[in-house]
C-alpha cells in the first residue's frame, strides 16, 4: 500500500462489467480444483435445504403439536420433543457442513492465489531490463499483492457464493409456494421492490463511496505532501494556507461520508418496511386464510419466518456485482502482464558455449535505449582471453552501456557481438550470464545474511568456496568482526555497511561464483583509504588471469591494466596503454592530471 | 482506555447530537418492539376466533409501525453517524495543525510512514468507537432492557430460558474479534515479507539476472507465499467458525423457544401468539447480542488508536518564540558569534565555535567539501534550528528574540533538494507571496530562466507539477525553486547549492540576472561550481565546521587551499567539455 500516491488509484478508472473472455480465462485457475470447487457448491446446495427446513419445522410442530389441541397432552409434548430433536440435528448439521463449506472455500481460494502469485513473478522474472525500466516498481508490486488479493475475494466470496444465494432464494420461494401458492404470490408482490431497493442502493453507495475513495486519497496525500515538505511551508510561511487547503479537503472527504451516511440511514429503514409490508400481507392475508381454514398457524409462523430470511441473499446478489467488477479490472491488469513477452528473445536451439579461448569482438556496435538516441556508434572492439582492459570516459560516455550489452541484458540494434566467434544471441542466456561476473557501481545487497549475499542461494557453491572468495575478495576481515560473521543479517539494502564494505562483498560474490570475464563498474563515491587499499589490492589478485572489463572513476587503479580504451559520446577516442596515452596528449592525459591535481590536495 | 478520555471536549461540542440521537434510539426500539405484539393479538384473536379489529387493521397497525421507527432509525443513524464524521473532521484538521506546528528535527527523527498511518488508520479507529460503537451500546442497551421486560411480561420462565445462548454468543464475538485481530497481524506481516520480497526483487533485478538466480528467487519467493497461505489459513480456520457459530447459538435460542415454549403452550402457561412473538423477538436480540462483542472490539482498538494519536499531539514543537517577539521591519545584518551546533544524537558538532559577520546587503558565498556543514549553516539562519551554543544575531537582536514568521518572511530560502507540491507552476512558484501581482511572479519566472520552458508545457504555468501533470527536469524544479525564492522579494535571499542541475549556460543567465537582483539585499550562497560564487563580496571556506579561510575570488585562487584547488579541477573541466 502506498500511502497518499497523489495519482488517482488505477481502480478509479475502470468501468469493466462482465467480460467473459476474462471470466473464463479466470476459472480456468479454478479446473486443478474442481473437485473441491463442485464439491463446495454441493455443500452450498444442502446447506440452502437445511435453512428451508428450520421454518418448516416450525410449522409441523405448531401444526402437529403446540396447537394440535384435538391430540392429548403427552402425545403432544412427545412429538413437540421429536421435533425439537430434529430441529437440533439440523442445528448441528448446518454448523458442520457450513464450516467445510467456508474451508473447502477458502483453502481453494488460497490455491489459486498461490498458483497465480507463483506465475505472475515467475514471468517477471523473464522480463528484460527494458521492462523495469518503463514500468514503475509500484505498480508491478501491486500486479503480485493488491490484484491477487482482489480476485481472492472473487473466488471466495463471489463465484461459489452465488450459488448459495441462489439456492437460498430458490429454494425459499419453492418452500412458500408449496406451503400455500396463494399466500406466497401475495408476498412476492414486495420481491421487486426489495429488489429495485437493493440494486438503487448499493449504485448509491458505491458511487458515494467512490467519491469518498478519491477524496480521501486528494486528502492523504495532501497530508502526505505537507509532511514530505514541511519545512518548505514553514520556511516560507504558508502553515496558515497550506492548513486551508487541508481543511477545505476535509470538509469535502467529510461530507462525501455524510452522503452515504444519508444512503444507509435511508436504507435500512426500508427494508424494515419493506419487511412490515410482507409480515402485514401475511397477518391480512394469511390471517384470511387461516379463518377460511385454507391455511394452518404453523404455516403462517413459517411464512413469516420465511420472510424474514428473504432480505439476506438478495442484498448478498447485489453485491457480488461489485466484487465482480473489480475483480474485472484487477485481472486486467494481470492478464496484461501475463501476456507480455520477454524482451529478450533466446534462440531455440540455443547452444551452450564453451570456455572462452580466444576473445571477445564487438563488431560495428549500435545501441540506443530510445529509438535513435545512440548512446553506443559503431564500436569496434577486441578483447582478447586474459587480456585486462579499461574503459574511461565521462559520464554518459558509453562505458556502463557497453559492459550491460556484453552480458544480452539489453540487444544491439547494429553490429554483433560475439563469444569466440559466435554471435551472443545463439547462446542459452543463463549459460551466458554465468559466465561472466559483474560488480556493479551500486552494489545491490538482498536482506538475509552476508552468506546469502555471497552466495545468493546457489546450492552448488561449496562453505569453502565461499569463505575463499571472501579472502580473496579481502572481506573476510570485516566479516570477521561482525558480530555473527557470515550469519550477520544484512538489512534492507545493505544499510549498515559502508560502500567499500559493500564493495567488498560484491567482489566476493563475483568470484564465488568464479567468472570466466570480470566486469567491474567501480565505485563513485567516497571510500575511505584504509577500505581503498583493501579494494585495490583484491582487485589485483581478481584480474591475474582473468578476462577483464573494468570501468574507472579514479585513474590510478587502472595504471596496471593491458589496454585503456577512452570513450566519449559512444565512440571510441583513444586505445592504447598507460604511457602510449600520456604521450599521446588527448582526452586521457588531460583527465589524468585533472585527476593527479586533486590527488596532490588531498 | 484512559486515552479516550482526550476525546471528551470534542464530544462534549456535539453533546445535543449525541442526546438527541440516544432519544432516537431510546424511540426507535420502542416501536420496533412494538410490532410482535400486535402480532401476538392478532395471532391468539384469531386462534379463539374473537378478533375485536378486522386483519387490516392489524397488518395497517403493523406497518405503520415500522414507518414510525423508520423515520426514527433514519434519525438516529444521520445524526449519530452524522456527528461522528465531525469529530473525525476535527480532529483530523486539530491533527494536522499540530504537525505544522511541530520543528523540523521532529519530521527527520519519525517516519512519514508511520506518521500517516497514525493520521488514517488510527484516526479511522477513534471514529469508529465515537459513531458505530457509542450508537450500537446504545441501541443494545435499549433494546435489552425493553426487548426482554417485554418478553418477562409475557412469559418470565421463557424469556430466562432463550435468553441463555446470548450472553455467550457477545462473547465468543469478542474473543473470535480479538484472536482474529491478532492472526490478522500475522497475516499483515507476512503480507509485507511478500511485498518486500517483490520489492527487492525488482530493485535488484540485474543482480538476479547478472547471477542467474531467477529460480532461487522463484524458489524464495514460493516459501514466503506458502507461509501467507498458512497464515490465512488458520485464520480460516477461526473466521471459519464465525458464522457457523453464530449461526448455531441463535438456532439453540429458537430451539429452546420451539420446545420449552411449545411446552408451556401446550399446557396453557402460553398462547400460541405469544410463542411467535417470541420468535420474532429473537430474532430482533440476535444483532445487538453481536454487536456488544463487537463493540468491545472496537472501543479496545479506539482506545489503542487514541494512545498512538495522543503522543502525537504530546509533541511539543523545539523551535519556539519568547513571549515578545521582535516584530518589525528585517534589515539583513547578520553576525554569528561564536556559535556551535551539534545534531541531536550526532557524536560530533557540525559547526563549531564559529565567528562571522555579514553586512546589511552583502553578498557571501561559502564553499566546503561535502560534510563540512554548509547546509546546516544555512538552516540556521533561517532558525530551522536553534544554535547549539554562541548566537546569531540579526541586525543585532538574538534570532531567538525575534518573531519566527517575522524572519522567515524576511528570507527567500532556495533549499538544497528541492521540494515541489503537485500544484500549478503558478501557485508552486507563489507559494510563500500568494498576495503578489501576477507580473512580479512572472517577473520571478523570468529571472529563474523559466519563461522559455513554461511555453513548451500544455498549459503555460497553469501546468500542474508531478505525476498528475509534468515530469519535470531537476534543473526545471530546482529554477522554480529559485523563482518561487525571489517572488517574495526578500531581505535576504539564500541560496543552498540551488543550481547544481541546471546547465552552465543557463546557470550564467541566472546568476547574470540576479546580479541586479541582489543589490541591496543580504545574499548568502551555497555552491560547487565556481561561476557562482566568484562574484561574491566575500568567499567563506568551510572546513570541518570551522571557517578555514576568508577573501575575495582573486585573492583566495592565489592561495594553495580548498578554493584554488576547486577552480583548477573546473578550468579544466570546462576545457574537456569545450573539446566536443
Amino acid at each position: 500500500m502506498s500511502w497518499g500516491d497523489p495519482v488517482i488509484p488505477e481502480e478509479e478508472v475502470i468501468s469493466k462489467s462482465l467480460d467473459w473472455t476474462l471470466m473464463r480465462r479466470l476459472l480456468r485457475y479454478l479446473k486443478p480444483y474442481r473437485v473441491a470447487v463442485l464439491f463446495s457448491i454441493l455443500l452450498l446446495f444442502l446447506l440452502s435445504g437445511l435453512g428451508i427446513v428450520g421454518p418448516f419445522i416450525t410449522k409441523l410442530a405448531i401444526d402437529r403439536a403446540i396447537a394440535a389441541e384435538t391430540i392429548a397432552d403427552a402425545e403432544r409434548m412427545r412429538i413437540l420433543t421429536q421435533f425439537s430433536l430434529i430441529y437440533l440435528l439440523v442445528l448441528v448439521l448446518e454448523f458442520g457442513i457450513r464450516y467445510a463449506q467456508t474451508y473447502i472455500t477458502q483453502l481453494v481460494g488460497q490455491k489459486v492465489m498461490f498458483d497465480l502469485r507463483t506465475e505472475i513473478f515467475s514471468h517477471l522474472q523473464k522480463m528484460s531490463l527494458h521492462y523495469f525500466h518503463k514500468n514503475p516498481v509500484g505498480r508491478l508490486m501491486t500486479r503480485v499483492t493488491g490484484d491477487v488479493e482482489v480476485l481472492n475475494e472473487l473466488f471466495t466470496s463471489g463465484v461459489v457464493q452465488i450459488f448459495g444465494d441462489l439456492f437460498l432464494l430458490i429454494g425459499i420461494v419453492t418452500a412458500m409456494l408449496l406451503l400455500n401458492a396463494k399466500l406466497a404470490l401475495v408476498v412476492f408482490t414486495v420481491l421487486p421492490v426489495i429488489f429495485f431497493a437493493s440494486m438503487l442502493f448499493r449504485a448509491k453507495v458505491r458511487d458515494s463511496y467512490r467519491n469518498v475513495r478519491t477524496r480521501l486519497a486528494r486528502l492523504n496525500s495532501h497530508l502526505q505532501e505537507s509532511i514530505t515538505g514541511m519545512n518548505v511551508i514553514q520556511l516560507f510561511g504558508a502553515e496558515k494556507r497550506s492548513f486551508d487547503q487541508f481543511d477545505g479537503a476535509n470538509a469535502l472527504h467529510r461530507d462525501a461520508h455524510l452522503q452515504s451516511v444519508h444512503y444507509y440511514a435511508v436504507f435500512f429503514p426500508v427494508v424494515e418496511l419493506i419487511g412490515a409490508v410482507a409480515t402485514a400481507l401475511i397477518v391480512w392475508y394469511g390471517g384470511g386464510a387461516v379463518v377460511q381454514d385454507a391455511l394452518t398457524f404453523g404455516a403462517l409462523a413459517a411464512f413469516i419466518q420465511y420472510t424474514a430470511s428473504f432480505f439476506r441473499p438478495i442484498r448478498d446478489l447485489s453485491e457480488k456485482y461489485n466484487v465482480l467488477q473489480s475483480a474485472m479490472a484487477s485481472s486486467e491488469r494481470i492478464f496484461h502482464l501475463l501476456d507480455t513477452k520477454p524482451g529478450i528473445p533466446v534462440a531455440p536451439d540455443a547452444q551452450e558455449p564453451g570456455p572462452l579461448s580466444h576473445s571477445i569482438t564487438f563488431e560495428d556496435v549500435w545501441f540506443a535505449y530510445n529509438e535513435e538516441d545512440w548512446v553506443l556508434k559503431g564500436i569496434d572492439l577486441t578483447v582478447r582471453q586474459g587480456e585486462r582492459v579499461a574503459l574511461v570516459g565521462a559520464t554518459g560516455s558509453g562505458k556502463t552501456t557497453l559492459v550491460t550489452l556484453l552480458g544480452r541484458f539489453y540487444d544491439v540494434q547494429k553490429g554483433v557481438i560475439k563469444l569466440d566467434g559466435t554471435d551472443i544471441r545463439e547462446f542459452a542466456l543463463g549459460n551466458l550470464r554465468r559466465r561472466i561476473g559483474t560488480v556493479l557501481q551500486d552494489v545491490f545487497l538482498f536482506s538475509g545474511t552476508i552468506d546469502y549475499n555471497i552466495r545468493l542461494g546457489d546450492q552448488a557453491i561449496t562453505e569453502e568456496r565461499m569463505l575463499e572468495a571472501a579472502q580473496v575478495a579481502n572481506a573476510d576481515g570485516f566479516i570477521g568482526r561482525l558480530e555473527n560473521g557470515y550469519a550477520e543479517p544484512v538489512r534492507e539494502r545493505g544499510a549498515g555497511l559502508s560502500t567499500g564494505e559493500k564493495q567488498l562483498l560484491a567482489f566476493s560474490r563475483a568470484l564465488a561464483f568464479d567468472p570466466e570475464v570480470f566486469i567491474l563498474d567501480e565505485a563513485t563515491s567516497n571510500i575511505d583509504s584504509e577500505t581503498e587499499a583493501l579494494i585495490q589490492d583484491a582487485l589485483e589478485r581478481i584480474l591475474v588471469g582473468r578476462t577483464s572489463l573494468v570501468i574507472a572513476h579514479r585513474l590510478s587503479t587502472i595504471q596496471n591494466v593491458d589496454r585503456i580504451i577512452v570513450l566519449h559520446n559512444g565512440e571510441i577516442r583513444e586505445e592504447g596503454t598507460h604511457e602510449e596515452l600520456m604521450a599521446e596528449g588527448g582526452i586521457y592525459k588531460k583527465l589524468y592530471d585533472l585527476e593527479y591535481d586533486g590527488k596532490r590536495w588531498e | 482506555m484512559r486515552s479516550l478520555l482526550r476525546l471528551r471536549p470534542y464530544v462534549e461540542k456535539y453533546r445535543s447530537s449525541f442526546l438527541i440521537g440516544i432519544f432516537y434510539v431510546l424511540l426507535t426500539n420502542v416501536f420496533t418492539l412494538m410490532s410482535p405484539l400486535v402480532l401476538k393479538r392478532a395471532i391468539d384473536e384469531l386462534r379463539a376466533g374473537t378478533l375485536t379489529h378486522s386483519l387490516v387493521t392489524y397488518a395497517g397497525v403493523i406497518v405503520a409501525l415500522a414507518a414510525i421507527q423508520g423515520i426514527f432509525r433514519y434519525g438516529m443513524r444521520k445524526v449519530m453517524i452524522g456527528a461522528s464524521r465531525e469529530i473525525e473532521y476535527d480532529l483530523r484538521n486539530d491533527l494536522f495543525a499540530h504537525i505544522e506546528s511541530l520543528s523540523l528535527p521532529f519530521f527527520e527523527r519519525g517516519n512519514t510512514g508511520d506518521l500517516m498511518a497514525r493520521a488514517t488508520n488510527d484516526l479511522n479507529a477513534v471514529r469508529m468507537f465515537i459513531g458505530p460503537a457509542i450508537m450500537y451500546i446504545a441501541n443494545t442497551f435499549f433494546i435489552v432492557v425493553i426487548g426482554v421486560s417485554l418478553m418477562l411480561g409475557i412469559d418470565w420462565k421463557l424469556t430466562l430460558l432463550a435468553m441463555i445462548p446470548f450472553p455467550l454468543l457477545s462473547f465468543a464475538v469478542n474473543y473470535l474479534g480479538s484472536r482474529l485481530h491478532t492472526l490478522y497481524g500475522q497475516i499483515q506481516e507476512q503480507y509485507s515479507s511478500i511485498t518486500t520480497h517483490v520489492q527487492e526483487n525488482i530493485s535488484g533485478i540485474r543482480v538476479v539476472k547478472a547471477f542467474v538466480r531467477e529460480r532461487e528467487e522463484i524458489r524464495r519467493f514460493g516459501i514466503l507465499n506458502r507461509e501467507f497461505i498458512k497464515r490465512n489459513m488458520r485464520m480460516v480456520r477461526l473466521w471459519g467458525l464465525f458464522f457457523p457459530f453464530m449461526g448455531l447459538l441463535t438456532g439453540a435460542a429458537l430451539l429452546i423457544v420451539l420446545w420449552y415454549g411449545g411446552l408451556r403452550v401446550v399446557n396453557g402457561h402460553l398462547t400460541l401468539g405469544g410463542f411467535i412473538a417470541f420468535m420474532s423477538y429473537l430474532g430482533m436480540l440476535t444483532w445487538p447480542a453481536i454487536a456488544i462483542g463487537w463493540v468491545i472490539n472496537l472501543i479496545q482498538r479506539g482506545a489503542a488508536s487514541m494512545q498512538r494519536l495522543g503522543e502525537i499531539f504530546d509533541e511539543r514543537p523545539e523551535i519556539v518564540e519568547t513571549a515578545k517577539p521582535v516584530v518589525q521591519p528585517v534589515r539583513g545584518e547578520l553576525s554569528f558569534e561564536n556559535i556551535t551546533f551539534q545534531y541531536h544524537g550526532a557524536e560530533a558538532p557540525v559547526l563549531r565555535d564559529l565567528t562571522f559577520h555579514v553586512r546589511e546587503g552583502e553578498t557571501v558565498a561559502v564553499v566546503g567539501a561535502i560534510g563540512s556543514g554548509k547546509s546546516t549553516l544555512l538552516r540556521l539562519i533561517a532558525r530551522l534550528y536553534d544554535v547549539t551554543g554562541g548566537a546569531i544575531r540579526l541586525d543585532g537582536i538574538d534570532l531567538r528574540e525575534w518573531g519566527l514568521h517575522t524572519v522567515r518572511d524576511a528570507i527567500g530560502f532556495v533549499p538544497q533538494e528541492t521540494f515541489l507540491f503537485s500544484l500549478s507552476i503558478k501557485n508552486n512558484v507563489r507559494f510563500g507571496s500568494p498576495d503578489r501581482p501576477e507580473e512580479e511572479i512572472r517577473a520571478a519566472c523570468e529571472l529563474a530562466r523559466l519563461t522559455n520552458d513554461l511555453a513548451r508545457f500544455p498549459n503555460d504555468w497553469e501546468t500542474i507539477v508531478g505525476e498528475r501533470g509534468v515530469l519535470l527536469s531537476g534543473g526545471q524544479k530546482q529554477r522554480i525553486a529559485v523563482a518561487r525564492a525571489l517572488a517574495r522579494d526578500p531581505g535576504i535571499l539564500i541560496l543552498d547549492d540551488s543550481l547544481s542541475s541546471v546547465d552552465v549556460k543557463t546557470e550564467e543567465e541566472i546568476l547574470r540576472g540576479l546580479r541586479e537582483f541582489r543589490k541591496g539585499r543580504t545574499t548568502i550562497i551555497v555552491s560547487h561550481r565556481l561561476s557562482a560564487v566568484r562574484d561574491a563580496d566575500r568567499i567563506l571556506v568551510l572546513e570541518g565546521g570551522t571557517i578555514r579561510a576568508v577573501g575575495t575570488h582573486e585573492e583566495l585562487i592565489r592561495g594553495d587551499g580548498f578554493y584554488s584547488r576547486l577552480y583548477e579541477r573546473q578550468r579544466i573541466t570546462r576545457e574537456l567539455e569545450e573539446l566536443e
